[in-house]
């Protein structure tokens, strides 16, 4: 165990503080997702984090579009007209799989009243399927005789292989904290994060629809008898969390720069686990729950190695739920009060 | 007496398969060909997954040595089945035992990976199939007394020291910040790389296969004081640890061993980001004439003439095989073959290849061993 290379100097806590709050923005973005989706339906969307696969080969196909192939290394400024087209893409791209998925495996069986679990399987398999079906587009294309002229949007080594955006986004640093360079990426991540977790708390709080998913949230029943249409308070609450991970690839792509069919895995896990920690079904635990994540494993890193860095953010959580099975905010959609 | 059709019929088709049983005996016995003949050699390896470019370099390797084989041979053809273990050690033990279970196989090409090579030798040691692999370069695997497994590459042990003779003395680096993804291959030739530094070694660290937050650890590089940093991996974390290493601000040298050896590297690094990278490998670029691309696309090649030229000498089972192996020598293109009695390579040479202008430079590696 190293303490001294957390806490040996106030440079190293800070650079290793800042590196996964960054990290942390990313996760909260989509806890967002699990975290809407629970606390209407009280339902864990396990395929939320394909929908934000999808988004993040959305950016990167973009990219191939606009700019083709060639291999470059550009600035932010000069990025951001195509980097705001895939922004626009990957939230269609993933607000459209997302809708998909309440279509084809949820609605069918909240019609039929089949029980929680029998929803959370449906959505381990949609995870599933739709990570598969990325890892097999190649297939896909030459079934339909595409293969030469999507070969681009495949990748060199097939499918399954490892997919970047041609070009690179060169983050430029702005100033430093401790040891860690601040760079317009990591502030534009951030900052994203925080601006779009207000913004849908506000949505959720202050609108027409917002209070129609704290109806639904808070008793389906009594909702639809007060005239809410739960079926469209319910697809819109998938709309949101998919627009929301499209948001995350975009920003993900722009600081990583690379994704594969199962990049979703990981990172959905932790950000499931950001949205537990923060308290399931709470927006701005979701946010809390997500840089706090972010913060524990860079300083697990640290001080044990980088790789126990999923055993503390794990072990984390255990001891979150063991002292607060609420979570930290502990407080679910339904109540809150606007 | 009335026999029944069915029994005619049954009667007939033994009778049949008697004939050309022991036509087929005394056809054996006088041809120049083995017994090999219209049967199979395996390749088990990564052919999608994290690390699947590598494999399908090498089943490019495979398949031109076959092309060029059948063309000559028209009435002793051999063909190649291809098992793509994904390069995970949990998936390939199944694939072995569906390998050793079909009799129209009698040679290996592979395992790819390390990881997957430890897993699988006991089984096909105890089959007695005789495998070569274009690939697997940890060490542990030729010391486990598995005679059946060979390789046509140099070990990770012979790579680990070259690089840091290379790091250490053309380069200069002093402080060198050693890190691996925690598999075989990889902690195996980290290891070797960090006796080979000794006190040359400023630190270490781990990180896991499918990472994608690599900033504890660039924190812990810079926070070291490194002017160098040795990355023991595949090429997919390989780029995405060098890029956010310069993104920190990290300037030293960056090098690592051949599973980052690939395009891909630069891809996902990005072309600022992996100039002036170091990638060593045990193989050198194919020949001109050579058609067929790819790191271990030339081993690959090479490892399947092996099995050819036995079958071609009419070599007739798996243990005339593997003796033929153990004492063949030759010249392939990716250099001498001999191997030494544990199936290692007898000589290898180490390259450094280097990415320049954006691009890993593929066919100007330096000869560092």
């Amino acid at each position: 165990m190293h303490f001294d290379k957390l806490f040996g100097s106030l440079d190293g806590f800070l650079s290793y503080t800042t590196g996964g709050l960054v990290f942390g923005a990313i996760y909260a973005l989509v806890a967002l997702g699990y975290t809407m989706v629970y606390g209407v339906l009280q339902l864990i969307n396990f395929a939320h984090s394909e929908v934000f696969m999808f988004g993040t080969f959305a950016v990167a196909w973009v990219f191939v579009l606009l700019h083709g192939t060639d291999g470059v290394t550009w600035s932010l400024g000069k990025a951001l007209p195509i980097l705001l087209a895939a922004l626009i893409a990957a939230m269609v791209v993933s607000g459209l799989v997302a809708l998909l998925l309440e279509r084809v495996a949820y609605r069918p069986l909240l019609k039929k009243n089949a029980p929680k679990l029998i929803a959370l399987i449906s959505a381990i398999g949609a995870s599933f399927a739709l990570s598969e079906a990325m890892g097999l587009r190649d297939h896909f294309a030459s079934w339909f005789g595409l293969d030469d002229n999507l070969a681009d949007y495949v990748s060199p080594g097939g499918a399954r292989d490892v997919y970047s955006n041609p070009v690179t986004i060169e983050p430029t640093p702005l100033f430093s904290i401790g040891g860690y360079q601040v760079t317009d990426v990591d502030l534009v991540v951030v900052i994203a994060a925080i601006l779009m977790m207000v913004a849908l708390d506000q949505f959720v709080r202050r609108t027409r629809f917002g209070r129609g998913i704290r109806a639904v949230a808070q008793d389906p029943e009594s909702a639809s008898l007060m005239g809410v249409n739960s079926q469209r308070v319910i697809q819109g609450t998938f709309l949101i969390g998919g627009l929301m991970a499209g948001a995350a690839a975009t920003l993900y792509m722009m600081k990583i720069g690379s994704t594969r069919q199962n990049a979703g895995f990981i990172l959905g896990v932790k950000a499931f686990t950001a949205a537990v920690m923060g308290g399931i079904g709470n927006l701005r635990g979701a946010l809390l729950g997500g840089l706090v994540l972010g913060v524990m494993e860079n300083w697990g890193s640290a001080v044990f190695g980088a790789q126990w860095k999923d055993v503390v953010a794990f072990v984390l959580l255990v001891l979150v739920l063991l002292l607060r099975p609420s979570g930290l905010l502990g407080e679910a959609l339904g109540k809150a009060r606007a | 007496m009335r026999f029944s059709s069915k029994a005619v019929a049954g009667l007939m088709l033994a009778g049949l398969a008697t004939t050309s049983l022991a036509a087929c005996g005394s056809s054996d016995k006088g041809s120049a060909s083995g017994d090999f003949c219209g049967k199979n050699i395996a390749f088990l390896g990564a052919l999608s997954g994290d690390a699947g470019a590598l494999g399908q370099n090498m089943v490019n390797g495979i398949n031109l040595a076959l092309k060029e084989y059948n063309a000559k041979n028209a009435d002793c053809k051999i063909s190649l089945k291809k098992f793509d273990s994904q390069g995970d050690p949990a998936k390939a033990p199944a694939l072995a035992t569906q390998i050793i279970n079909d009799d129209s196989i009698f040679g290996l090409i592979g395992p790819g990976f390390s990881g997957e090579s430890l897993a699988t030798g006991k089984t096909f040691f105890e089959a007695g199939l005789p495998s070569i692999s274009p690939s697997a370069t940890a060490d542990a695997i030729t010391q486990s007394g598995w005679t059946t497994w060979h390789r046509v590459i140099g070990n990770n042990d012979t790579q680990g020291k070259a690089g840091v003779s290379y790091l250490t003395g053309t380069i200069g680096a002093k402080k060198v910040f050693v890190v691996d993804d925690g598999q075989d291959y990889s902690k195996g030739l980290a290891a070797t790389v960090k006796k080979a530094l000794g006190s040359n070694m400023v630190d270490s660290d781990q990180i896991s296969v499918g990472d994608t937050n690599m900033s504890a650890v660039v924190q812990a590089v810079k926070a070291s004081g490194a002017d160098a940093v040795y990355y023991a991996g595949y090429y997919t974390e390989a780029g995405l640890l060098v890029k956010q290493l310069r993104q920190g601000g990290f300037k030293g040298t960056y090098m690592s061993g051949d599973g980052s050896e690939d395009p891909h590297f630069v891809q996902v690094a990005g072309p600022q980001a992996a100039e002036g990278a170091i990638l060593t490998a045990p193989a050198g670029p194919a020949p001109k004439s050579f058609d067929a691309t790819g790191l271990y696309a030339t081993q690959a090649y090479d490892a399947s003439n092996i099995f050819l030229a036995a079958v071609e000498k009419g070599v007739k089972t798996e243990k005339d095989l593997n003796d033929f192996i153990g004492s063949y020598t030759g010249e392939g293109v990716s250099g001498p073959i001999a191997f030494d009695d544990k199936g290692d390579i007898k000589q290898t040479t180490i390259y450094a290849y280097f990415v320049k202008d954006g691009k890993l430079q593929v066919n100007t590696p330096k000869a560092i061993s």
